[in-house]
């Protein structure tokens, strides 16, 4: 019962987002940060910026990707065919329908003028959603320069994303995994605990 | 046959595109060259409506040039090979993320990948402020902004920041607000 309702939330989430997202792969994000971070907590923020991760280094379509991680974390290769499946109605019968009528597309005006509208608007939300995101993320100043850097590196040296996220997946597993590194995270006393992953699993 | 033609030129298609639409395209155009399965004028009209309507650009051409060569099959079996390959791996990737994600090196990696995302949000950030709050570069002379477009932007803003309204109500303002902004004014 429980289950069935997951899938039909998924099915139904990911054909809003198939049916609406105009411009690609990140217009994609406010959305799915409002439905499954933010509103139904089924995923955690940490958790959406590592899809984000993934989804950026592996070949094929971003959202196709990004669909079927999510769709998978919430109910397994089931929820994965059902989210991929849900965000690729709406772009398959609008092309069958294009591929029958076929009807030479030219520049059109209004379209163009609604696209202007459309990119100002998501700019926003993207932006919104990666603060969500940046706040639990950005902790310390090490992680500040690392989002720094591969802005830098993907803006104005023009580095493939791809390539960002190894280089960082290195650099984190030399700080961390070999030097383990601990960084003082903002707003934390010196004598406090820091919470990190790290302090977490030495606990344990 | 034509069946297994489509459904193996775009698992490689998909399987070699890294970086998604920018890099999909130029393969895309190799393969429709080299088979004559639609003609360049056809594949003209397939970006173009791909830029305009919500789908990918990859599911988009594949449902098309399937459509196109062997009907509504076709387009079935070739947008299945595109998607196969990103399901596949999305999935294993997936399944060793979550056993590992108890392990000193995986928490070191995340460690190291998530502030990088981060960096990657602003760069798309930037990117779509590029083609409609701004244009030119914001480094140089170049550089000039559009009062009509921040507008949106900082409309969108607020009514998301302060009134919560879902993202699907802002899409759909700013869709009707370019139109009235950029076509009517």
């Amino acid at each position: 019962m429980e289950q069935s309702r997951h899938f039909l939330i998924l099915f139904r989430t990911f054909l809003k987002i198939g049916a609406f997202t105009l411009g690609g792969g990140y217009a994609m994000l406010p959305l799915m940060e409002r439905e499954f971070v933010s509103r139904r907590r089924w995923i955690t923020e940490e958790e959406m910026v590592d899809i984000i991760a993934v989804v950026q280094s592996l070949p094929g379509i971003i959202a196709v990707k990004a669909s079927v991680f999510i769709g998978w974390k919430v109910a397994g290769i089931m929820g994965a065919l059902t989210a991929v499946i849900g965000l690729l109605i709406p772009s398959i019968s609008m092309i069958t329908l294009f591929a029958y009528l076929y009807v030479s597309i030219q520049d059109n005006p209004l379209v163009q003028s609604l696209f202007i509208g459309v990119r100002s608007g998501v700019t926003a939300l993207i932006l919104l959603a990666g603060i969500k995101l940046g706040k639990k993320v950005l902790t310390d100043w090490l992680s500040v320069l690392l989002a720094a850097v591969s802005l830098a590196a993907v803006w104005l040296l023009d580095i493939h994303a791809g390539l960002v996220i190894i280089a960082a997946a290195f650099i984190g597993y030399t700080l961390f995994g070999v030097f383990r590194l601990n960084i003082k995270a903002f707003g934390k006393r010196k004598t406090g605990k820091v919470q990190s992953i790290h302090g977490k699993e030495d606990e344990s | 046959m034509i069946f297994l033609q489509l459904f193996w030129t775009f698992f490689k298609i998909s399987f070699l595109g890294f970086g998604g639409g920018y890099v999909i395209v130029p393969l895309l155009e190799a393969e429709i060259s080299q088979n004559a399965w639609i003609t360049q004028n056809e594949f003209a009209d397939i970006v173009a409506v791909s830029q305009m309507t919500p789908g990918p650009i990859g599911i988009n051409a594949a449902t098309f040039i399937g459509i196109r060569t062997a009907g509504i099959f076709g387009g079935i079996t070739a947008s299945i090979g595109m998607i196969l390959p990103s399901l596949i791996l999305v999935i294993i990737v997936a399944h060793v993320m979550d056993r590992f994600k108890e392990s000193r090196i995986m928490q070191s990696i995340l460690q190291g990948i998530r502030p990088a995302v981060i960096g990657l949000i602003g760069f798309a950030v930037l990117f779509f402020a590029s083609m409609s709050i701004f244009s030119g570069s914001l480094l140089d002379e170049t550089f000039s902004l559009s009062f009509k477009g921040l507008g949106i932007f900082f409309l969108i803003l607020i009514l998301t920041v302060k009134f919560k309204i879902h993202p699907i109500s802002s899409i759909a303002l700013s869709a009707l607000l370019g139109i009235v902004l950029f076509h009517f004014l």
